[in-house]
Formats: structure tokens, C-alpha cells, sequence
């Protein structure tokens, strides 16, 4: 072959090499973003575009988003929120890791395996049935451990469910629902630390809360970012559980709690979808915010 | 070395996106393109325009207690065909109906063809405007015969620029239900005044500790003793504009009222349907002061009350109120929807639940706003043997009392009160001492609506 048919040839193998082709990758994720463009960002693009018009279709600048803030119901919802939040991300973070942790350490196969199901089988319970089962728990009333909702939070469920306590019983119902499935996943994340890494720890004289500490979490970190974001983006929606309590308290929990709450009423009770679009679109700018801060400060796609 | 890939941002924003749809429908329709509500069409029989009429199933939605009125309909016309839903019936200032509603008519369809509810604010928002959803009744949709039957001002709380947009079901007028037996043990006579019923309660307290002579754990406790005391927190002036006066005297005295009495534990602050009321002091009760339905709903429902032993008196007042007046707790509506496909099936539907004997004398458990069926409600209830003494005196002598200075704005009084109120009596604090937050609750939820406030 000729010198400059070699280097064409060259130059072609060199082209396809750059070009992009299909690979079994593609195929996996395909079902992914096609979910992802019909339920996710054609929505948003949908709300961005009620947020910054107004009933007519007007572009309306940051009006909606200002007219929401001033309304005397946002604020209260933004604590509210925010309260359950720093609970809720707090708690779980702890618990899942030290009951990981716990299973991790136990000897017994049988032992790891019933555990690992007994975590998990709250988590079977979908969302508003959770609620509904919580419901019942926390009615003095009715309650299988009256004695214990008595003593922590009073003797009517009017008591149980007062505007203090509703932070702690959103936590408790969403850790109930939703830890069981991150144990079971951390236990898998500290099975895949090999084995010679604890044994150096041991040999250096580390104990297991040392370990755990220096040598477990750490290489847990990506794990638990990827916890705290989907736990974050779940959280902000707060929506089912006030929604219900306030209907199992004959109102005297309201309707306005969350904002996601505030949001439904500003579309199905005042008929102003901007106004709604513009509290969905806050929630979407704190939420992308923190998951961001989570990333960059977790390193979660940073290759080793 | 860590190499950082430049997918991070986006894969991040897609996290995010996956998990935070925002909360709306999939209709694009703007506010204003529903059905116009617009009367213009005086050559409609109906005195609106009606959609394009056909056959199919009614749809009409019920709450449970209502579900007797569906029911009787269908064996009475085994021909008709009904879909019939359950809901909340915007109990406790729910708004379920009104948020389904704004929901169809973002999707311009869905809507149900009959609606009942237990509260009387849907005409003020359900019947003007480019949303309007309930249809007119009184311009030829329903018969001048019939609407004449209901009892006078039963059909105001559904008018709205005097056309009628309902058929009322109930009337739930307050008067004062006894328990005649523990009474007359108790050597006590029958109180005749709000100050009479404090003195008697400050009796019970000190010698029968543990009976009760009220509750104020519900939220329709302000139109029990609020509305009775004529007190001003609630006067609607115009379609949207509201009077707010929630600290006036008339307010301050049924707020110290019923602080006392919850101070000494003769008046419960636990809700009447709630599981523990009935298991702890269903027993106990001597007296409440309480609306018609009471009688059915409570005594005989959640309470389990002995037959022979409950007895109606006059509806209490204060004694400086001349005429006397009393309170009222919602009292039911049947609503026809102005999009329905199927008028004449909802008329006869409506018409019969409200106006025949077979649901209204026979299974309704409350007085009946149809002037010819109560008549009959009142004698069959007296001729059960159930109540003790007469009941239909007071009953009737009330209807005719409820004061009209309580307005039916388009948010829920029910509501604010049980979130205002209730968990901060719950923890202590005394009606009285709340009543500037009452107000400011009021005065704020009306702002969002858009009304016009004055104090």
C-alpha cells in the first residue's frame, strides 16, 4: 500500500475511532431517559414556563415567585420543611450507617439475613398506607403502644399531632418507610471493602469503632451522598403525611403545612397555577442547590 | 490522581430533575376556557347553556352519610342508571370538592353531574365566573313547586344575586339535646339561656364531676356558640368582601363561656367522631348544645344512647337577645353541575333525594329542608318511642331562629377554627386569649381569596 493510501486509511480508522457508536450501555440507560425527558424535564420545562407568565401567558418576570413569598403561609412552610429536613437527613444518616454497621459486625449468616428482612419489610408499605398504618400508631386511642405515645406526646391525638411535634412524627413515619431499603444497601456497600483492608486495620491495632470510623465510612462516602440527595429531593415533597394527618385530625392539622402543600392549594384551591409553578420551581432551585453542594463536597463522581 | 468527569453537573441536575416534578395537572388549559358560565342562553329551558345532552351514567358523589339518599334512589328507579362516588363531602372545611373542581376544569372534563355537600360555601365560588361549575335552578331546571316547598330561608345559603344554585337537604338548626334521665336523677331543670347553662355546668362541676354539658373539640364549634351569640367574625357584605369583628363583646362572652366550662371539664375538647370520645365519655354526657342532625348522627350513631332517655330542648340564647337566635352546622346541599351531559336525570335525582318521603322521612337522619317531609321526619321521629318528651316543638321553633348575620364565604370558618383554635386549646391556652389570632386567621384567609377585609 501506498504511503498516502496508508495514511488515508490511518486518518478513516482514526475518524471512526472519535465517532460516537451505540453501545450496550446506551441501551441500558435508554429506557431511563426517555422516563426522564416524559416525567421530569418536560414537566419542568412545563412549570418554568407557568412560573415566569402569568393567566394569560404574559411574561411575568419573578412577579409569581414574589407574590408567593409574601404570602403569609410560605414562610411557615419554608420552616416547616426545613425543620423536618435537618431531622430527617440527620437521623437517617445516622441510624442506616450505625445499623448497617451493626448487621455488618454479626457473625451468624442467619442472623445478617433475618435482619436484613426485617429492615426492609417497613419499606414494602407504600407511601400513603405507611401513613395511614401511622395514623393508628399515634392515636392514643387505638394505639398498640398507647403507653408510649402518652408519655412522649399526650393522651388525645389532637395532642399527639401539635404543630412541635409534627417534625419528629414526619421523621419517624419516613424512617420507618424508607431506611429499611439504605441499610440493606450500605450492608452491600461494606461488602464490598475487601477484606484485606479490615485485616491491615486489625493488624494495626484498630477496634471496630475505629474501623468503622477510619477505614468504613470513609469509603462509604459516595454511598451515603447518594443517600442524602435522593433523601433531600424526597423530603422537600413533603406532602402525603401532612395531607393525611390533617384529615385524620379533622383539620386541626392544616392544609398548608408543606409547600408542596401550598403549591396544590395555590393550583386547586385559588386556581393559580403560577403561583404553584413558582413554589415548585423554588423547591426545584434548593433542592438542585444542595444535591450540587453533596456532589462536589462527596466527590460522588469522582473517579478513584 | 482524581479525575473529575464533566458529566458531574449534569447528572446532578438530573438527580434532582427525576425526583422533583412539580405539581401540576397535565391540562393545559388556562383559566377562562372552561365553559363559559355565561346565562346569556334565555332560549335553554334551562336559563344556561347547557353542554350536549346524551345518555350514560350519572355520576354523583356522596358522603358516606349520604351514600342511604343515593342508595334509595336506585331501588326506587331500578331503571336509572347511577355512578355513584363517595368522598369526604368537604367535611371539616376539607375543600376536596373545590379542588377537584378547579382540576376538571383545567382538564375542561371530569366534572360529576350531582354533588352533595355538607357545608353551604360552594355557591360562593362555584357558581360565578369563567370556572362556575354549578348550574342554576331556579330558571327552569327545577320546578317552581318544588323550590316553593323548602322552608323559608332554607335555599338563601345557595342563592347568590338571587338565583338559587341548590337544593338544600337539611336544615341544622342548634337546639339543646338532654339526657332526660340523668336530669331528672340529678334534680336539675332544663336551662333556657347561655347564662342558665353556665350556671348549670358550674353545678355539674361541682356535684357530679365527670359529666359533660357540651364539647368544643370539633370544628364547627364557633357556629354552635359563635353564631348563636350573634358574634361578627364572619359577615360576608359582598361577593367578595368580608366583615371581620372576632374580639367584639358578643364574641369575648361565648369565648369565656366555653372557657369556663372546658376549665372545670364539663365541656370535652374531644371530637364528637373521634374514637375516644364515644369510649370515654359517651356515657357521660347530660347535656350539648348541638345541631338537628345530632340526634341521628351522634346519639343514636356514635353513641349508642338507650332509647327513652334523649330529649330535645329550646335552642339556648343569651338573655338579652331579643328575638332569640341560634347557631347552625352545615345542613347539606345537592348541587347539579352546569357541564352535565345529563340534566333531566339530575334533576329527577335531586328533586326525589330532597323531596321524597322514601329517602327524606324514612332514612334521612337529619331535619329535612323540604317543608312537607320535615312535617312527617319530626311526627316519625316523635312516634319511634326513641326520644323522650317532645322534640318536634323545639326543633321547629328553631328553624325559624338561626341568626343570618353568619355568611357562607367561599373559604371554610370550620377550618381556620380547628387550625387556629383547637391545638392551641389543646395545649392550654383559653379561647378568649385567642381570639386576636382567630381574627388575624380570618382576616388572612380571606386575603388570599382575594376578598376585601374590614374589621
Amino acid at each position: 500500500m501506498s504511503a498516502p493510501a496508508m495514511a488515508a486509511a490511518g486518518s478513516r480508522a482514526g475518524s471512526r475511532s472519535r465517532a460516537w457508536r451505540p453501545a450496550a450501555g446506551h441501551v441500558f440507560v435508554s429506557g431511563y431517559v426517555v422516563l426522564l425527558v416524559a416525567f421530569g424535564l418536560v414537566p419542568t420545562a412545563y412549570a418554568l414556563n407557568l412560573a415566569f407568565t402569568d393567566a394569560g401567558g404574559r411574561f411575568a418576570g419573578l412577579a409569581n415567585f414574589v407574590r408567593t413569598a409574601q404570602d403569609h403561609r410560605f414562610l411557615a412552610a419554608v420552616g416547616h420543611v426545613g425543620t423536618y429536613l435537618a431531622l430527617w437527613l440527620v437521623t437517617l444518616t445516622v441510624l442506616v450507617l450505625a445499623l448497617a454497621l451493626l448487621v455488618h459486625r454479626l457473625a451468624a449468616a442467619w442472623s445478617r439475613a433475618v435482619l436484613r428482612f426485617v429492615y426492609y419489610v417497613p419499606g414494602a408499605l407504600a407511601g400513603a398506607s405507611s401513613v395511614l398504618l401511622w395514623l393508628f400508631m399515634l392515636d392514643p386511642s387505638v394505639s398498640p403502644i398507647d403507653g408510649v405515645v402518652r408519655t412522649l406526646w399526650g393522651s388525645t391525638f389532637v395532642a399527639v399531632v401539635a404543630p412541635g411535634h409534627l417534625p419528629w412524627l414526619f421523621t419517624i413515619i419516613a424512617f420507618w418507610t424508607g431506611a429499611g431499603g439504605w441499610i440493606v444497601i450500605m450492608y452491600g456497600a461494606l461488602n464490598s471493602i475487601p477484606h484485606e483492608v479490615i485485616e491491615a486495620a486489625r493488624v494495626d491495632g484498630a477496634g471496630p469503632l475505629r474501623t468503622a470510623l477510619r477505614v468504613q465510612l470513609p469509603m462509604l462516602r459516595k454511598w451515603i451522598v447518594y443517600m442524602l440527595i435522593l433523601s433531600l429531593a424526597a423530603g422537600t415533597q413533603l406532602f402525603v403525611e401532612p395531607q393525611l394527618i390533617s384529615q385524620a385530625s379533622f383539620g386541626v392539622v392544616g392544609t398548608d403545612y408543606s409547600l408542596n402543600q401550598l403549591a396544590y392549594l395555590y393550583a386547586f384551591d385559588q386556581n393559580d397555577f403560577n403561583g404553584s409553578a413558582a413554589i415548585a420551581i423554588d423547591l426545584l432551585i434548593v433542592a438542585l442547590c444542595c444535591a450540587g453542594l453533596f456532589v462536589a463536597k462527596g466527590g460522588l463522581f469522582d473517579a478513584d | 490522581m482524581r479525575r473529575r468527569s464533566p458529566a458531574i453537573l449534569i447528572t446532578a441536575v438530573l438527580f434532582t430533575v427525576a425526583a422533583c416534578g412539580p405539581p401540576n395537572p397535565a391540562g393545559t388549559e388556562r383559566p377562562g376556557t372552561a365553559t363559559p358560565a355565561s346565562d346569556s342562553a334565555s332560549s335553554s329551558k334551562y336559563g344556561f347553556a347547557p353542554a350536549p345532552q346524551e345518555d350514560g351514567k350519572l355520576v354523583v358523589w356522596v358522603d358516606s352519610t349520604r351514600l342511604d339518599a343515593a342508595k334509595a334512589y336506585q331501588a326506587a328507579h331500578p331503571g336509572a342508571q347511577l355512578d355513584i362516588v363517595t368522598y369526604d363531602g368537604n367535611a371539616n372545611g376539607s375543600n376536596s370538592l373545590k379542588t377537584k373542581v378547579q382540576l376538571f376544569n383545567r382538564a375542561g372534563e371530569g366534572w360529576p353531574d350531582v354533588v352533595f355537600t355538607t357545608d353551604n360555601n360552594t355557591a360562593s365560588w362555584a357558581s360565578q365566573g369563567s370556572g362556575a361549575f354549578v348550574a342554576p335552578l331556579d330558571k327552569g331546571l327545577i320546578d317552581r313547586n318544588t323550590l316553593s316547598g323548602f322552608a323559608k330561608g332554607a335555599l338563601d345559603v345557595c342563592t347568590v344575586d338571587g338565583t338559587v344554585y341548590c337544593l338544600r337537604n337539611d336544615l341544622a338548626q342548634v337546639v339543646l339535646w338532654y339526657n332526660k334521665k340523668l336530669l331528672d336523677e340529678f334534680g336539675y331543670e332544663v336551662p333556657a339561656t347561655w347564662e342558665e347553662y353556665q350556671a348549670l355546668g358550674e353545678r355539674v362541676a361541682a356535684e357530679h364531676p365527670g359529666y359533660l354539658v357540651g364539647t368544643a373539640g370539633d370544628a364547627w364549634a364557633p357556629e354552635i356558640y359563635m353564631w348563636g351569640a350573634q358574634c361578627p367574625a364572619n359577615q360576608v357584605t359582598a361577593a367578595k368582601a368580608i366583615t371581620v369583628k372576632a374580639t367584639d363583646p358578643a364574641c369575648v362572652r361565648a369565648a369565656k363561656l366555653i372557657d369556663k366550662l372546658v376549665a372545670n371539664k364539663t365541656m370535652s375538647l374531644l371530637p364528637l367522631f373521634g374514637p375516644d370520645f364515644a369510649k370515654n365519655q359517651g356515657d357521660k354526657v347530660l347535656m350539648l348544645p348541638g345541631p338537628a342532625w345530632y340526634g341521628g348522627a351522634v346519639f343514636q350513631g356514635a353513641l349508642k344512647t338507650p332509647k327513652g332517655t334523649l330529649a330535645v330542648g329550646d335552642a339556648l340564647h343569651w338573655a338579652d337577645q331579643s328575638p332569640p337566635v341560634t347557631g347552625n352546622v352545615g345542613g347539606g346541599a345537592w348541587w347539579v353541575s352546569r357541564h352535565s351531559a345529563r340534566l333531566e336525570a339530575a334533576r329527577d335525582f335531586v328533586t326525589w333525594v330532597t323531596t321524597a318521603d322514601a329517602y327524606q322521612v324514612d332514612k334521612s337522619p337529619g331535619y329535612p329542608a323540604y317543608s312537607p317531609a320535615a312535617a312527617k321526619w319530626i311526627a316519625k321521629q316523635q312516634d319511634s318511642g326513641y326520644y323522650a318528651g317532645d322534640i318536634a316543638a323545639p326543633i321547629t321553633a328553631a328553624a325559624d331562629q338561626v341568626w343570618p348575620g353568619w355568611g357562607s364565604p367561599e373559604f371554610s370558618q370550620e377550618a381556620v377554627w380547628a387550625k387556629t383554635v383547637i391545638p392551641a386549646q389543646t395545649a392550654g391556652k383559653t379561647v378568649e386569649s385567642l381570639l386576636p389570632e382567630w381574627q388575624t386567621a380570618i382576616e388572612q384567609q380571606a386575603q388570599v381569596l382575594g376578598y376585601q377585609v374590614a374589621g
